[in-house]
């Protein structure tokens, strides 16, 4: 099987998420005694293919056009078509990632084959490759498995494999192919403007130490001043979803997940939180997650430490009597 | 303009979900459902863009019989018409297919404008606009959290991950698919419900589009996921919980 991996980067800057997806292919090649050739893709991305190589890859190619220098799903999907021709790809693997959920659909149905987006993990059983993803925002699993010929496409979510564990080249450096592809302006439609950050974070929560965050369960704003005051005494900042940022009952700052910020606190206390996959990957690198739901089941209890199932509403003001008790004492 | 906006039908975010041994999908008896959160924030965007430049509204739902009530409700807040692609085993269908499906229904509607959520919250492929885009050969943006219609394109927030954004300029026609947030979704009014009883909702039977299924993959089965932790659940009245959450937290994890 030829697996050919599709890093990401922006203006000369990795998206880190790559080298995570690079362990994925690199164990799935070894798995089903496959090749693994890692690919970047851009204009003036030399420097980042030689980075690249020396991972334990067979070769690298550095996919470059001038038309490739901003990103546009339709430059993406057409110039990676014409590698997968002409590499005879069996299986790419990309890191699931906004852009690459913009294009890599597009890219698959164009040449008429499927992606399985948005993989947790996999498992290969009786040589045949099966992608665990999430349903029901995290409530179930699913084995999803490719059918029909390939290429196929899979990508793999933010967090899914650690990124550290990526092997080194044996003997120093991957050999790195530079591939030319057509493309003409005509063939671009859309029309990439500038890049833009909004209001200017107030608040750095990557440098918490403690954070409590609050979900749906919190149901009303005038709530949040609980949040707030625990926090206060816990030495942390408040935290969100993104429900409650949408909602505009904390600035879009506090937002932590696949869309806001990634945090790595010692101690993550979520409140009222079900724990979909959007917010999972911006906080399962705490230390230690707690969480108070009053289902069960919800997936935050997955990555959770400790849990409590009760009434959030009960059990936060008894958390800040006890910690005003201790404090005190 | 006249915009097409698919939206789904989804368990309610609180429903208890029953696993069906064998299926790759929940018993649906005894839940409720509701419109996918996302698919909402895009109706919403909708009817804002006809009520500002003109036009008309039509929802678009593929599923079961039940998927009739998401549409109407979006009849009650404003769309002037749906149509329902009827199948009751729209579960089984593959991301291709599915888009397929919603591709043959539009294709003969000459809409300027599709919208549709980013991602459903059932099976969450987050694939169906990019797909139904590349389907009808019209250009596509993802994640949007503004648009500005001008005569023949669309000037866009596109929303990038850490709190990067993007304008990007996309000719019409095109699909986009709409990020939670971008607006308040209206409640329906009473005399909206009321007009939406005379408002057309145009049933097709799936099979009867002639997409063949492109079977490019398949859910083999769903269940309830392994923890990658160890859960100490800690029980007992509130303040008996909170005493003893305080204390592992202080002296097992230290992290206070």
């Amino acid at each position: 099987m030829k697996i050919l991996l599709i890093t990401e980067q922006r203006a000369g800057q990795w998206n880190k998420v790559s080298f995570e997806t690079l362990v994925a292919a690199q164990h799935i090649a070894q798995d089903v005694g496959g090749s693994l050739t890692g690919a970047v893709v851009g204009n003036g991305v030399g420097a980042l293919a030689e980075d690249l190589s020396g991972y334990e890859l067979a070769e690298v190619l550095c996919i470059e056009h001038n038309l490739l220098g901003d990103y546009t799903p339709d430059g993406f999907s057409i110039a990676l078509r014409q590698v997968i021709e002409s590499t005879k790809a069996d299986l790419l693997l990309l890191p699931h990632t906004y852009q690459v959920r913009d294009f890599a659909p597009k890219l698959a149905a164009s040449i008429g084959r499927g992606m399985i987006g948005d993989s947790i993990g996999y498992r290969h059983e009786n040589g045949k490759l099966i992608f665990v993803r999430q349903m029901f925002q995290g409530r179930t699993a699913a084995d999803v498995v490719f059918k029909g010929e390939p290429p196929w496409l899979a990508s793999f979510q933010a967090g899914a494999f650690r990124a550290d564990l990526a092997n080194k080249h044996r003997s120093g450096r991957a050999p790195v192919q530079n591939v030319s592809v057509e493309l003409k302006p005509e063939q671009i439609r859309t029309r990439p403007l500038e890049l833009f950050r909004e209001a200017k974070q107030a608040v750095d929560l990557t440098q918490a130490p403690v954070l409590v965050s609050v979900g749906r369960g919190i149901k009303a704003p005038e709530n949040i001043p609980m949040a707030e005051r625990l926090a206060k005494l816990l030495g942390g900042e408040v935290s969100a979803s993104r429900p409650i940022c949408d909602e505009g009952w904390l600035p879009m700052d506090r937002q932590i997940g696949s869309s806001g910020q990634t945090v790595m606190p010692k101690l993550y206390l979520a409140l009222g939180i079900s724990g979909a996959i959007q917010h999972v990957v911006g906080m399962k690198g705490a230390r230690t997650v707690a969480a108070i739901n009053k289902d069960q089941n919800a997936p935050i209890f997955e990555v959770a430490d400790y849990g409590i199932v009760g009434d959030l509403f009960e059990i936060v003001p008894a958390l800040i009597e006890e910690l005003e008790k201790t404090k005190a004492g | 303009m006249k915009i097409g906006v698919c939206v789904k039908q989804v368990p309610a975010k609180d429903a208890p979900l029953a696993l069906v041994d064998g299926s790759a999908w929940i018993r649906e008896s005894d839940i409720g459902f509701e419109t996918n959160e996302p698919d909402g924030f895009a109706l919403e965007e909708a009817l804002r863009l006809k009520e500002k430049h003109g036009g008309e509204v039509v929802a678009i739902s593929m599923g079961p019989e039940r998927a009739k009530q998401t549409l109407k409700e979006a009849l009650a807040k404003g769309a002037e018409r749906a149509i329902h692609i009827s199948d009751p085993e729209f579960f089984k269908l593959d991301p291709l297919t599915s888009a397929g499906c919603f591709a043959a229904a539009i294709q003969s509607q000459r809409f300027d404008l599709i919208l549709t959520g980013l991602q459903s919250d059932d099976q969450g492929f987050g694939q169906t606009g990019v797909l139904v885009a590349e389907l009808l050969g019209w250009p596509h943006a993802t994640i949007i959290m503004a648009i500005e219609a001008t005569d023949a394109s669309l000037k866009l927030k596109r929303e990038l991950e850490g709190g990067w954004f993007q304008r990007v300029e996309v000719p019409l026609p095109a699909v986009l698919t709409i990020q939670s947030g971008i607006n308040k979704p209206r409640y329906a009014t009473l005399k909206g419900i009321m007009l939406a009883k005379k408002k057309e909702i145009l049933t097709l039977e799936r099979a009867s589009l002639g997409v063949a299924d492109a079977g490019t993959q398949q859910v083999e089965r769903i269940y309830v996921p392994q923890k990658s932790k160890k859960t100490e659940f800690i029980t007992g009245s509130p303040k008996e919980a909170a005493a003893k959450l305080v204390e592992k937290l202080r002296h097992e994890a230290r992290v206070i």
